[in-house]
């Protein structure tokens, strides 16, 4: 019996919050009509095509980091409904690997919810996509999120470890995102022209995009496990 | 577990001055009221702002002591963490200069409020240093959140480390994205609202008067604070003690 | 079934003057206790008196505040994730996930640790989860079988010693027994074991030795 590395842990605890959501489908049934309605109530609250179209990318990451709030917790509960999380810290799991897994699969569910965001915006909001912007959407909607998902995951290992203060995860989230939210929403701008910007605008914002999700998923990696420690 | 005091211990268990405190509270004193006349009286008014310049020289030292308050903060999380001793004092000395630090942001958003509000008439514009420190406070308040969660002393520290650390680390990504953010938007400069003067010599001496005074206070504040903590630790410490003693008490009278 | 008998002959547990809290409060208040290998203790006492505590200790989750310990021959202070690589530990919850079933929660556990598919469906078929219960979903099952399945995942992991926080709690009659054979046979090929239960009875059939705690100290010690 030799201990698998550090990759095949991650591995593992990806396959297992994936087949998990997979199963409950708390993704699709629950989060993304949550997200959904969030659009609609949007349409509510500012009332005007001009202006919808105009903030449409701003909307939609506003949607994002709440219902990334939801998922995570989530992710979270399901660890420590049956005590699971103690029990990959007594399995002496490596917590780096951990994280990586339960980072790696937040990533994915939010780029799904991501897809059907963008999908709402559009038959909503009315944004075109360009072609030429392609490029720019795809990859700083993939780093942002990347970035969201290693903050999220972060903080919700450290509010789901104390007792009644899960309500500490916005708080700890929303201000240190805050750059993922003004990266993302120019660049997909940018990518949709929105406000007559030109996509070379949006470049800039995948530079800072990226290095914060570098900066926090290595961060993350290190801090996670002495971060829910005893 | 050793309570970790610092060797040059209060001298007095009434309180948490030393002579060396009495000093520097009068040097503190001094110089504020030195930064009072010179801000105030001495230093001329803004060709165009007139007297409501003179909030800046409470404005500006503000928010450098905000800004050295954090990086105090994120050395002594760092020295908490990865020293050998996992030092309790480093953890004291980050938490009360959070704390600090965040009292200084409160000040300097006040007054950058009254500032703006005096000068353009309105309380806030999205210019890049409100922003970025509106921000900050946030996070730092979290961050003193996060100290203030149930645990054992260590676990208390430790995590307060690690997320003090996480805080500076995210400082220079939210004032790159939002000066980023900011500079997108031509009309702040265009209409000059940005609180920002050109600074002749006896403005930027006063200026600089400010900011010694604040570091000064700053400084005392930290002395005290810290001190205020590790009181508190000790008489946590005792207190266990107590706990012990009645614990085993408990048991003994149930057998 | 070898629990880790390369490990030595260290006893299993050696708690010296142990501290421990909860949040400020001394859950344990200066505890002395030694545990030999492949011995069956049962710990009994009110509650409020420890027993969950000085489990969570031995398992390496909650720190020492004062005094010190050494588990399986780690050291609690120093060597906390090795001391946790040894034990395995079932409380009031079992460790699982509810919407996998028995073989996906098996199988998740035993890849974590390098286990291979043998040992897996071993232990599955010692605790009798194999069959029918193997493709069921955790949350479809009894308190009873809920347990089992976190014994085999204790077996998968060839704990040394296990800990266990009231494990008859929450069974049938038939079920307890079940779970003695179980703690039995585990003793038997060389896990030490450590339970907490406020059931006496049992402790006479089952236990090697009873340790009664109060007040976060050992207060009786015996056969």
């Amino acid at each position: 019996m030799s201990s698998p590395n550090r990759l095949r842990v991650a591995q593992i605890v990806f396959a297992k919050d994936l087949r998990i959501e997979r199963r409950s489908k708390v993704l699709t049934s629950q989060i993304m009509p949550f997200a959904v309605v969030t659009l609609v109530l949007f349409a509510f609250a500012l009332d005007g095509d001009v202006i919808l179209q105009r903030t449409a990318p701003g909307l939609v990451w506003l949607a994002m980091l709440f219902s990334s709030m939801i998922i995570v917790q989530r992710s979270f509960a399901v660890e420590t409904a049956d005590g699971a999380l103690d029990a990959l810290r007594v399995a002496g799991a490596d917590m780096s690997a951990v994280f990586l897994g339960k980072w790696l699969a937040l990533v994915v569910q939010l780029l799904l919810l991501e897809l059907v965001l963008l999908v709402g915006a559009v038959v909503m909001y009315g944004i075109e996509l360009r072609g030429s912007g392609i490029v720019l959407l795809v990859t700083s909607s993939i780093s942002a999120t990347c970035g969201l998902s290693a903050v999220s995951t972060i903080y919700a290992g450290l509010a789901s470890g104390v007792r009644g203060r899960e309500s500490l995860l916005p708080l700890l989230v929303l201000p240190v995102a805050s750059p993922v939210l003004i990266g993302a929403t120019r660049a997909a701008e940018a990518s949709f022209g929105t406000g007559g910007t030109v996509t070379s605008e949006g470049w800039p914002w995948l530079g800072v995009l990226s290095v914060f999700a570098v900066v926090f998923g290595f961060g993350g990696s290190l801090a996670f496990g002495p971060l829910i420690d005893d | 577990m050793t309570i970790d005091t610092p060797t040059s211990t209060t001298a007095s268990t009434r309180g948490t001055s030393t002579p060396a405190t009495r000093v520097l509270g009068i040097l503190t004193i001094a110089m504020t009221l030195w930064l009072g006349v010179f801000g105030l009286l001495l230093s001329p008014a803004d060709r165009d702002q007139g007297d409501a310049v003179r909030i800046m020289y409470v404005h500006v030292p503000s928010v450098w002591l905000a800004y050295l308050a954090f990086i105090v903060t994120a050395l002594a999380s760092g020295v908490h963490l990865f020293g050998k001793r996992h030092s309790l004092q480093a953890d004291r000395v980050a938490g009360a200069s959070a704390e600090i630090g965040v009292v200084f942001m409160a000040v300097t958003l006040v007054t950058g409020m009254l500032w703006g509000r005096i000068t353009w008439g309105v309380y806030w514009q999205w210019d890049a240093r409100l922003t970025t420190t509106a921000l900050l406070f946030i996070s730092y308040v979290g961050y003193l959140a996060v100290r203030g969660l149930e645990g054992s002393r260590e676990q208390r520290a430790r995590r307060s480390a690690i997320v003090g650390l996480l805080a500076v680390l995210e400082v220079p990504l939210v004032h790159w994205s939002v000066k980023l953010w900011r500079s997108l938007h031509q009309e702040a400069t265009v209409l000059g609202t940005d609180l920002d003067v050109s600074l002749d010599g006896l403005m930027l001496f006063s200026l600089f008067v400010g900011v010694v005074a604040f570091t000064l206070l700053f400084v005392w504040l930290l002395l005290h604070r810290s001190r205020m903590l590790t009181m508190i630790d000790l008489s946590a410490e005792s207190g266990l003690d107590r706990a012990l003693a009645q614990r085993r008490a408990e048991g003994g009278a149930s057998i | 079934m070898d629990f880790h008998a390369e490990i030595g002959e260290s006893p299993a547990v050696a708690l010296q003057d142990a501290v421990a809290l909860i949040s400020d409060f001394p859950a344990l208040a200066g505890l002395d206790l030694t545990v030999a290998r492949g011995e069956i203790i049962m710990l009994t006492g009110p509650n409020g008196a420890g027993k969950t505590t000085l489990l969570r200790v031995c398992a390496g989750l909650t720190p020492l505040a004062r005094g010190n310990g050494q588990v399986m021959g780690a050291d609690i202070a120093t060597g906390r994730e090795e001391v946790r690589r040894r034990v395995g530990m079932v409380a009031h919850s079992n460790g699982l996930y509810d919407e996998l079933t028995v073989r996906e929660n098996l199988e998740f556990w035993g890849a974590l640790i390098g286990a291979g598919d043998d040992e897996v469906r071993q232990a599955m078929s010692m605790m009798g989860l194999d069959g029918r219960l193997a493709t069921v979903p955790v949350r479809g099952l009894s308190a009873g079988q809920r347990r089992r399945t976190a014994f085999a995942i204790l077996v998968v992991r060839r704990a040394g010693l296990w800990l266990l926080d009231e494990p008859h709690a929450g069974l049938d009659s038939n079920a307890r027994d079940e779970v003695d054979e179980i703690l039995k046979h585990a003793a038997s090929s060389g896990a030490t074991v450590m339970l907490s239960s406020h059931e006496h009875d049992r402790a006479q059939k089952l236990a090697t030795r009873e340790v009664r705690l109060a007040g976060g100290v050992v207060v009786g010690d015996g056969q």
